[in-house]
């Protein structure tokens, strides 16, 4: 299993909480991209009216998606454990491919790139794809 | 045959036009060797590569990040046939280099972020699924020679 070292964990909590302020528009960003770039994501919204980039349904769900990351960022120690109920969802109910969580993550990337360049440094790249890599696979864990 | 629009075309070449290969080049690979580490296997040559302070240094990873976004820069004056464009870098890939093609796909999705960082805001939603369009049908090429 994957592990962040310390340094990471410090890198991770520390990018994130200075965009804390921003994370309504991120998720908006990141999942109007994933819709717009990956077309065949769109399956899993087929009961939103409107699945266009900033629309609504796409903002709330961003809303949703952020809330769950910044959670994670805060039980960063114990992803399994900390994201128990998430998991249970993704598994049970939502039965999301797991291969569209490296979809969304790629997507999340961009827009953290994107909106915070100068923070974005090798090492704070490397981090945060193995933190959300991570964080999959903590949502990954039921499935079968 | 991939078909372009003529929205994704312009995408294209808009953003091939706001950055600078020498700029994007070092820094997409410095990226790929430092985000997936494992990326290193095929620059033994390189000399350096044991910390990120020793990659982003380091020249020969400069030079040929420059070189990777040069050929790039083939493949957007020849949108209209990319296959044929690539087709001796696949062999090369292939045959000589012995690259595992799903390599292609890190190194696309660091170009990616690093262009992002660039671009900022006129890197939207339309106009990444153009450039990442364009960056899948690289990537096929230079997988097509591979048997």
């Amino acid at each position: 299993k994957m592990s962040l070292s310390a340094k990471e964990k410090t890198l991770v909590k520390t990018f994130f909480s200075k965009v804390s302020g921003r994370v309504d528009d991120i998720g908006n960003e990141a999942l109007s991209r994933m819709l717009t770039v990956y077309p065949q994501t769109k399956t899993y919204f087929a009961h939103w009216q409107d699945l266009s980039p900033g629309s609504a349904s796409v903002r709330k769900h961003g809303k949703t998606v952020m809330g769950g990351v910044m959670e994670a960022v805060e039980k960063i120690d114990n992803l399994c454990e900390g994201l128990r109920n998430l998991s249970d969802l993704h598994a049970f109910v939502l039965r999301v491919d797991p291969s569209n969580f490296k979809i969304l993550c790629h997507c999340l990337l961009v827009v953290l790139a994107m909106t915070s360049p100068e923070d974005f440094s090798p090492e704070t790249h490397v981090a945060i794809d193995k933190f959300l890599a991570s964080v999959s696979l903590a949502l990954s864990e039921k499935y079968r | 045959m991939v078909e372009w629009t003529e929205a994704e075309r312009r995408a294209i070449e808009s953003v091939w036009e706001k950055i600078d290969v020498n700029v994007i080049g070092p820094q997409a690979l410095e990226s790929v060797l430092i985000v997936y580490p494992w990326t290193q296997r095929y620059f033994g040559v390189f000399g350096n590569l044991s910390s990120v302070s020793a990659i982003t240094g380091n020249p020969k990873v400069a030079a040929h990040g420059k070189t990777v976004l040069k050929a790039l820069g083939s493949g957007v004056k020849n949108l209209d046939d990319i296959k044929s464009t690539y087709a001796k870098l696949s062999e090369l890939h292939s045959e000589k280099l012995n690259v595992d093609p799903d390599n292609f796909r890190l190194l696309a999705d660091c170009i990616t972020i690093v262009i992002s960082t660039k671009l900022a805001a006129a890197f939207s939603p339309d106009v990444q699924a153009a450039w990442q369009k364009f960056l899948d049908v690289v990537v096929s090429a230079l997988s097509r020679e591979y048997h």
